[in-house]
């Protein structure tokens, strides 16, 4: 059918931009700079069992993401959403956790709404792996999917070149051996809730204390068949005290060269002569309050 | 290779791709340098390696634990190497690394100590303490680094310091880097085992002033510490793909060294009855 | 190579030898000093770091050389220990050799020669040098690990240099501010102990924030011209909660200037 002389189907991905990528990273000394999520991010499988408590996923995530040694973000949030009974914790570079778990949130979206179902989790999870294998590790996109679906809790960790994993406990990132190590030495099967939350907390702060490349906060995410509990900062072990010294300044303190002032308010008199912008009986003009508009009453105040 | 997840797709440096799975020293020689002349010019590489030794502080004393084995490459080449030792009546040195520099290390404390021995008979001389054996092993360890021909282990010393009436715990490498805690671990140890062991120290003991642990001063019981020199012992066996179920703990009290038989840690391999591949299997 | 060849094996000793070792390797953390009129406060965080692993929460960057001197020192952990412990030696010596303590200017001059001693393998190391001038001054002295150097107000070094440099710039430099024409801009190096420490305690809290490297504990040494009035450090109320100070004794003859150890602990994140 391929009759030669046709040019190849011009699908599929393009990576020519990878050699000028190089070529200019060369010149300028260094590649574009990513945001990278340092990033502990855990889960585990719990209940069923004697638990007492029906089957469900935990999840787990730090808040800090880092550009080499600086924090970027205090307090980010590194549990992803893609449907409501599935969530995916992301390690790796941000962007593309970001835009990985969007993308697929969307697909996921459309696909059970064509098939008129709730997706199975390993619908997520194939989903991310196709994606980031046509990537071969270039999206650099290391996650933990977990969610319960028709078929029970599912859990999953995929690596951004597109191998993935199923076990009952799973750590990512650069705190994952931090983490792990917690989980191998007090991991058993049908925990209950409050096990699993405690035990996915300690595991973070494991990776908090002990990993340079995460730190802050504990994000907790709880699953199970009814939907998805969100603990948004459900530790904070590292607040930051008050500073020793007010850093205000005098008014002018900053130098300028040139003054400027101009009048943002543009007063314009319209007479309406005819039609419905006609003035009408009954009402009245009202001076607005100066400040007034979004955030007016507690807007700047110039001479504060 | 490096394992740490932080290194995870990044791309390969030219030291990284050359043996890429550690099988080194099998079927593999160093690469030629473009500029070498000559025979190929081999580059100092450790051969067979022991992985990592942790160490706690507890009531009375200090802990180290090490495994059995000495790898070659990725081969368990030998699985009943003794990789605590002795220095005299109050010191114990935990070694990983390349095993030759061990024996070499061995060799010369071992030197040193018989002389310090010799001193003490016949003079009023005191014996070498832990701390002066570290630092004749820090000094060791930089002065060959300085020679860019390093002795290429990191090494954990405990003992017990009568001078101070406390335990001690110092950590000295290949680059002549040394630094104290009361909770160490070397090479894959320091990811796995020392978060657990400064856990389990700091919640007993608290965090003092400088952010050092032990502001309580409460330190943990001899057994607590074995329990949890045993959980990591096992940790590591399950994560660690160099190491082995078979390791050694030795304690240095007032009353000296001891350095126990080796002992394996109860694995539980159970849950992997249930698992079913790595995506949509469920037979 | 043809010297070698008589002999194959001597050949594998003597040819030069290539090693993948490198001999080199950050540990992080941060030092930072700022002179007053007549104190100086020289700190450091205790954290040592190696890639995203905290080798230790508790390691000491901040010596103490004499009565009037204190060096920091930051980069290369193991160059660092190894060159203050060479400093103290050549420091005994000259105490032995002159029954007196060297100056500061004398250190200053002395650890220049040892930096650029090895010019062509150098100590990976940032020093910064704080203590009281002879004429009874704060004096801060940074160097470069191959001996360039400089007396200054203040500096940073250590990874996070480049956050706490600015801040100090315009805190105790006062650049980027002017001041009304009835004020004249204040002179650098004046400011009183109170404002210092909180300056240095700020700059400490606020890399740990931003900088993984930087936590774990702060460690400020202040020491103080002789005669000086030290209420402003040790009477209660003066610094603030959770930080405490210190004496430390002399380690000479004591000249009347006094070195204080002031300690508070940082974010262990």
């Amino acid at each position: 059918m391929a009759a030669t002389g046709v040019a190849p189907n011009n699908i599929g991905f393009d990576f020519s931009n990878y050699a000028r990528n190089e070529f200019l990273g060369a010149r300028l000394g260094a590649q574009a700079k990513t945001t990278s999520t340092g990033t502990t991010i855990v889960g585990l499988k719990y209940g069923g069992g004697d638990s007492g408590d029906e089957e469900g996923i935990c999840l787990g995530a730090d808040t800090r993401a880092t550009g080499g040694p600086i924090v970027a973000d205090k307090n980010c949030e590194k549990i992803h959403y893609l449907t409501p009974h599935i969530r995916c914790c992301g390690a790796g570079t941000a962007a593309d956790t970001e835009y990985v778990t969007n993308l697929i949130s969307s697909n996921l979206e459309l696909h059970s709404l064509s098939q008129g179902r709730q997706v199975r989790v390993v619908t997520a999870m194939t989903m991310l792996k196709q994606y980031l294998y046509r990537y071969q590790g270039h999206v650099g996109a290391y996650l933990v999917v977990g969610g319960v679906d028709s078929t029970g809790p599912q859990l999953f960790t995929v690596h951004a070149h597109g191998s993935t994993d199923k076990l009952p406990y799973v750590t990512m990132g650069s705190g994952s051996l931090a983490a792990m190590a917690v989980f191998e030495s007090a991991y058993k099967e049908h925990l209950t809730k409050a096990e699993a939350i405690a035990l996915v907390a300690r595991a973070i702060r494991a990776g908090v204390f002990n990993d340079l490349g995460s730190g802050s906060n504990v994000d907790v995410s709880v699953i199970t068949k009814a939907g998805t509990e969100t603990l948004r900062n459900y530790e904070t072990p590292n607040e930051r005290g008050i500073k020793s010294r007010d850093y205000k300044f005098r008014r002018g303190t900053t130098a300028w060269l040139k003054e400027n002032v101009r009048d943002l308010v543009v007063s314009e008199e319209v007479k309406v002569t005819m039609g419905a912008g006609k003035a009408q009986q009954g009402t009245t003009d009202r001076p607005v309050a100066v400040g007034a508009g979004p955030g007016g009453e507690e807007g700047m105040d110039l001479d504060a | 290779m490096n394992h740490h997840p932080a290194a995870w797709g990044q791309p390969l440096t030219a030291h990284q791709q050359f043996d890429m799975y550690s099988t080194n020293p099998m079927g593999m020689s160093a690469p030629r340098s473009a500029h070498s002349h000559g025979p190929v010019q081999n580059t100092q590489w450790p051969l067979v390696t022991g992985t990592s030794v942790i160490g706690i502080k507890y009531e009375g004393g200090v802990m180290l634990a090490a495994d059995n084995l000495a790898s070659y490459g990725s081969l368990a080449r030998f699985r009943d190497i003794e990789r605590l030792h002795a220095l005299g009546t109050h010191t114990i040195l935990g070694v990983a690394g390349d095993m030759s520099d061990f024996q070499y290390l061995k060799k010369e404390l071992d030197g040193l100590l018989r002389e310090e021995e010799t001193l003490t008979l016949t003079d009023a001389h005191p014996p070498l303490s832990p701390n002066n054996l570290y630092t004749f092993l820090a000094n060791l360890f930089y002065a060959r680094r300085n020679k860019i021909n390093p002795l290429w282990n990191a090494c954990l010393v405990g003992g017990w310091d009568f001078k101070k009436d406390e335990s001690f715990l110092g950590y000295v490498d290949l680059l002549g880097t040394t630094y104290t805690a009361p909770t160490l671990a070397t090479g894959f140890g320091a990811h796995i085992a020392q978060p657990l062991l400064r856990e389990a120290y700091e919640a007993k003991a608290g965090v003092d002033l400088e952010g050092r642990p032990g502001a309580d001063g409460r330190l943990l019981t001899a057994e607590e510490a074995e329990a949890v020199i045993d959980d990591c012992m096992k940790v590591l066996y399950y994560r660690d793909a160099r190491s082995i179920n078979k390791y050694q703990v030795a304690r240095v009290t007032k009353d000296g060294v001891s350095i126990s038989e080796s002992k394996s840690s109860e694995t539980e391999w159970m849950y992997a009855e249930g698992l079913r591949g790595y995506g949509g299997q469920t037979q | 190579m043809a010297l070698f060849a008589a002999s194959a094996q001597q050949e594998a000793v003597a040819a030069p030898i290539q090693h993948r070792f490198d001999p080199y390797e950050d540990n992080g953390g941060t030092i930072l000093s700022i002179a007053g009129a007549d104190f100086s406060v020289i700190a450091g965080d205790t954290r040592q770091s190696q890639g995203y692993n905290i080798q230790t929460r508790y390691a000491r960057k901040v010596w103490q050389l004499t009565d009037k001197v204190v060096l920091a020192t930051n980069g290369f952990a193991a160059d660092g220990a190894n060159f203050v412990k060479k400093v103290k030696q050549r420091l005994e010596w000259y105490e032995n050799a002159h029954q007196k303590q060297m100056s500061i200017k004398s250190i200053a001059r002395m650890i220049q020669t040892m930096l650029y001693a090895k010019r062509f393998f150098p100590y990976y190391v940032y020093n910064i040098l704080g203590g009281i001038e002879e004429d009874g001054t704060g004096a801060v002295y940074s160097f470069d690990p191959v001996g360039s150097y400089e007396r200054e107000a203040c500096r940073a070094a250590g990874a996070a240099q480049s956050l706490i440099q600015p801040f100090l710039d315009n805190q105790i430099y006062f650049r980027n501010q002017t001041f009304p024409a009835d004020q004249p801009k204040p002179i650098p190096g004046n400011l009183p102990l109170g404002t210092v420490l909180g300056l240095v305690i700020d700059s400490f809290t606020s890399a740990t924030e931003r900088h993984i490297e930087v936590g774990d504990g702060l460690e400020m040494y202040v020491v103080m011209a002789k005669g000086r009035a030290v209420d402003d450090l040790t009477s209660k109320g003066a610094l603030p909660e959770g930080v405490v100070v210190e004496e430390l004794g002399p380690l000479g003859e004591g000249g009347g200037e006094r070195t204080f150890l002031v300690r508070r602990t940082l974010k262990r994140d």
